[in-house]
């Protein structure tokens, strides 16, 4: 049965990822719950919440609230924590209930900001999507609200660095790595969505000549800032020193062009199998093909435009089809919690993320930007 | 129009003078602490033997739960079934919750002796036949016994309490059998009662037989709880569950109030001693000890700022109005609602140290409360440390296995201690499940 996990983990869900995406952007982003989507975000899914004094929150929606329609309680208790808080914006994200109820997140947040005079954004997320589907929806929002229309391309090549957060990239300086990258290849970084920058950052994000979109997340931002203000898009995170040549490629020629550019490598077959999140997945297949010679597949359990997997690839989300899918693997990389799954006889080679394994693996998840190859020699 | 101003305020304390009762602080958005060493209902299940946990619910409510069981390393006793948004359009909630289940079940590499289903706020709004549900399942599965347990927060304003239900849950598995004289079962607590605390010298000087859920190796020793004479309850949340199991199966239900009172204490046990038909235990020389104890502790801690928070046990009040009775210098209590049981000591405190500081742990404020610099306080409990950022701490939730006299023996001696030593503060208090064998 498709939606039943004996064993294995679940992805980060919608909301978290709207809570990830603007963690660090100095909002206050409130999560339309009754209890506990709190707790779990900030002690799974949140490896900055006990260093950055973000404001992130919970509603504490009670039955009779919600069955009585009493949306002026969150309305009044979200003015009342602004008024002593001072957000830069604020942010509504739903869960289960409000999705059940039919809660119009919308016009909650038009309401917030009429009274308060703080830009408010709404977020109908259900809790039944990943986080690649919230942490989308929320940078998407930055872009469309917070970015300067009157932004003016920069003299000099200037990149953003679009769909970077901790349950992609952890907290084990891979943004700097791949800011670093961008560097070296000569564009100078304008913003890093959403880790490292300020939103002052984000809202010049329209003067940068190209974006680099390094995972799902940031793939609504990109379409957003492109149909703004033209900047084309390069999907790719650069791992190893083959694939990296790739994406610098493909970044002077979308800068040059206007082009979206999605480089990639695929070799025909492969019994090694890559489980994990569409274009951080796509990127480490294509940098293993290019350094090593040996096919990948990518199963990808989370949402993605689909035009980014290769043909071999799969976008598989339930315990179940993905068990099958394993069956003929000889080699499996993926997080150490989908390892129950596994064949028997399957090389297993982990490759912790947070966002299916929470902190539990933290110390141990690679920086692969700075340090490709030693993760490259565990693979055979 | 609001005016934006660049920092948020500082957020002061109400003093207890002035705090109202039962709800000192009005509520609003809630901020979650770091500190998670309190039990969840992930570790409560696992409390019983051989049981295997699944969830049914939406993703974001399932990622807390089957994180806790994977740091627990209890991975393979959960499992889950995810509601998705065409359930609930379709309306065949009750479907997938007995599909789900049975297919699971049918896919364990063992077959549990029990299953504990817990379903969600989903199912509640959705007006789910539960009733049906686990007919069908104890149908499907004879030999299985099922639990009907909740994971639904939205309710914890209306009737029992998740944390009420969930540890009256725990024993529904308990089959009648009969009563054996002189047998107790201690219920409702997730840790296990300290040898040294007042209520198990008490029972072991008279021979009784003691079932414990955390000492139980196996179902079957599970089971044999249902044979107590007696059901004894220490936690305020284990009352209404202990109400439960003695009506469904006979025995009695006693409650013994965890206390730093030196009469409630008393009268506790003593109540005990007569219903069970036993010696009422001497408690000569035990107000003295007491005395004695909280001096040399005194001589020890001095006029260190001492915070207390309400993780540490049922009645941190109770627990302030010993200490400030002393000379200790406690400062603040950090609490977000006073329970019923506390409303003597909260009066008590209004009078005699109205200036008493009282601050919340969830309100919006919160966020920014912590001292950014090491303090020097004493602190009592994780979140109290937490906030005052401190490495002197006692690092103790939900009361441990402490009980009566003891109870305020040993958590003296653990502030001499915590004085005298430091403590990693901030690793130790995200460690989910204080003594569930966390492995994080």
């Amino acid at each position: 049965m498709k939606q039943t996990s004996t064993i294995i983990s679940t992805y980060s869900a919608d909301v978290f990822g709207v809570c990830s995406a603007l963690f660090e952007l100095g909002g206050m982003t409130v999560m339309h719950d009754a209890s506990g989507c709190n707790s779990t975000y900030t002690t799974h899914d949140e490896p900055r919440w006990y260093d950055m004094d973000s404001m992130v929150y919970i509603s504490g929606l009670s039955e009779m609230e919600a069955i009585m329609g009493d949306d002026e309680k969150l309305i009044s208790d979200i003015c009342a924590a602004a008024e002593e808080l001072h957000p830069k914006f604020i942010a509504v994200a739903g869960t289960p209930i409000p999705a059940m109820t039919g809660f119009d997140f919308d016009a909650v947040a038009e309401l917030i900001e009429s009274r308060t005079g703080i830009p408010a954004l709404g977020f109908a997320t259900t809790g039944m999507n990943t986080y690649v589907h919230g942490a989308s929806m929320a940078l998407e929002a930055v872009a469309r609200r917070f970015a300067d229309r009157n932004a003016v391309k920069t003299a000099q090549p200037t990149a953003n660095i679009l769909g970077l957060t901790p349950l992609d990239f952890s907290v084990n300086r891979s943004d700097a790595a791949i800011a670093a990258f961008l560097e070296e290849s000569g564009f100078k970084v304008l913003s890093r969505w959403a880790m490292g920058s300020t939103l002052e950052d984000l809202s010049r994000a329209g003067s940068a000549h190209v974006n680099l979109v390094v995972s799902s997340t940031g793939l609504g931002a990109a379409k957003a800032l492109q149909e703004l203000f033209g900047t084309p898009y390069v999907v790719g995170v650069p791992m190893g020193e083959e694939f990296s040549a790739l994406v610098r490629g493909a970044l002077q020629t979308a800068a040059a062009t206007g082009e979206n550019q999605f480089p990639a490598c695929c070799l025909q077959g492969g019994d090694t199998v890559i489980i994990g999140e569409g274009v951080t997945s796509v990127s480490l297949a294509s940098a293993l093909e290019l350094s090593t010679g040996k096919a990948v597949k990518v199963i990808c359990p989370t949402e993605t435009d689909e035009a980014l997997l290769r043909e071999k690839d799969a976008k598989l989300q339930f315990e179940e089809e993905i068990l099958e899918a394993l069956s003929n693997a000889r080699q499996v990389i993926a997080d150490p919690l989908f390892k129950p799954i596994c064949p028997e006889t399957v090389r297993f080679v982990a490759l912790p993320t947070e966002s299916f394994s929470g902190r539990i693996y933290r110390e141990d998840i690679p920086n692969l930007v700075s340090d490709f190859e030693t993760f490259a020699n565990e693979v055979l | 129009m609001l005016k934006r101003i660049e920092r948020p305020r500082e957020f002061s304390g109400i003093p207890i003078g002035q705090a109202s009762f039962p709800a000192p602080f009005a509520s609003g958005l809630e901020y979650a602490s770091p500190a998670r060493g309190t039990w969840n209902i992930v570790h409560t299940g696992m409390l019983i033997p051989e049981a295997h946990e699944i969830f049914v619910c939406a993703a974001s409510c399932l990622r807390g739960v089957v994180l806790t069981a994977a740091e627990l390393g209890m991975a393979h006793r959960f499992s889950t079934v995810e509601v998705r948004e065409n359930n609930l359009l379709d309306g065949d909630m009750e479907d997938l919750v007995i599909e789900g289940v049975s297919d699971i079940i049918e896919k364990l590499p063992k077959r549990p002796p029990v299953v504990l289903v817990y379903t969600s706020c989903v199912h509640h709004f959705a007006g789910c036949d539960l009733e049906m549900i686990y007919e069908e399942l104890r149908n499907r599965f004879p030999d299985i016994d099922f639990a009907d347990c909740y994971m639904n927060p939205i309710m914890r304003k209306s009737g029992l309490t998740p944390d009420q239900l969930m540890r009256s849950r725990l024993y529904m598995p308990l089959k009648p059998r009969p009563i054996r004289k002189g047998s107790a079962a201690l219920i409702g607590h997730d840790l296990p009662l300290d040898e040294d605390s007042d209520l198990m010298v008490l029972l072991k000087e008279n021979s009784l037989k003691i079932h414990e859920i955390t000492s139980c190796r196996n179902y079957e020793e599970y089971q044999e709880m249902a044979e107590s004479e007696f059901y004894i309850s220490r936690y305020p949340s284990a009352v209404a569950g202990g109400d439960m199991l003695s009506q469904r199966l006979g025995g009695r239900h006693i409650y013994v109030p965890f206390s730093f009172d030196c009469d409630e204490i008393e009268n506790g046990l003593t109540r005990l001693a007569e219903i069970m038909d036993i010696p009422v235990p001497d408690f000569s020389g035990k107000r003295e000890e007491v005395a004695a104890a909280l001096k040399e502790t005194l001589n020890m801690v001095g006029g260190a700022p001492i915070a207390i928070d309400y993780t540490y046990c049922p009645r941190p009040l109770g627990l302030a109005k010993l200490l400030l009775d002393a000379g200790f210098n406690v400062d603040r209590v950090y609490l977000d609602a006073v329970t019923g049981e506390e409303k003597s000591a909260f009066d008590y405190l209004k009078e005699h140290h109205p200036h008493l500081q009282l601050f919340p742990t969830v309100h919006a404020a919160m966020r920014f409360h912590s001292a950014k610099e090491r303090s020097n306080y004493l602190a009592i409990g994780q979140k109290a440390a937490h906030f005052t950022n401190t490495n002197h701490f006692v690092n103790v939730v939900e009361g441990g296995g402490m009980l009566g006299y003891q109870a305020i023996f040993k958590t003296l001696e653990l502030m001499r201690q915590a004085v005298r030593e430091e403590k990693d503060m901030r690793n130790l208090i995200q460690i989910k499940g204080m003594g569930c064998g966390g492995c994080v």
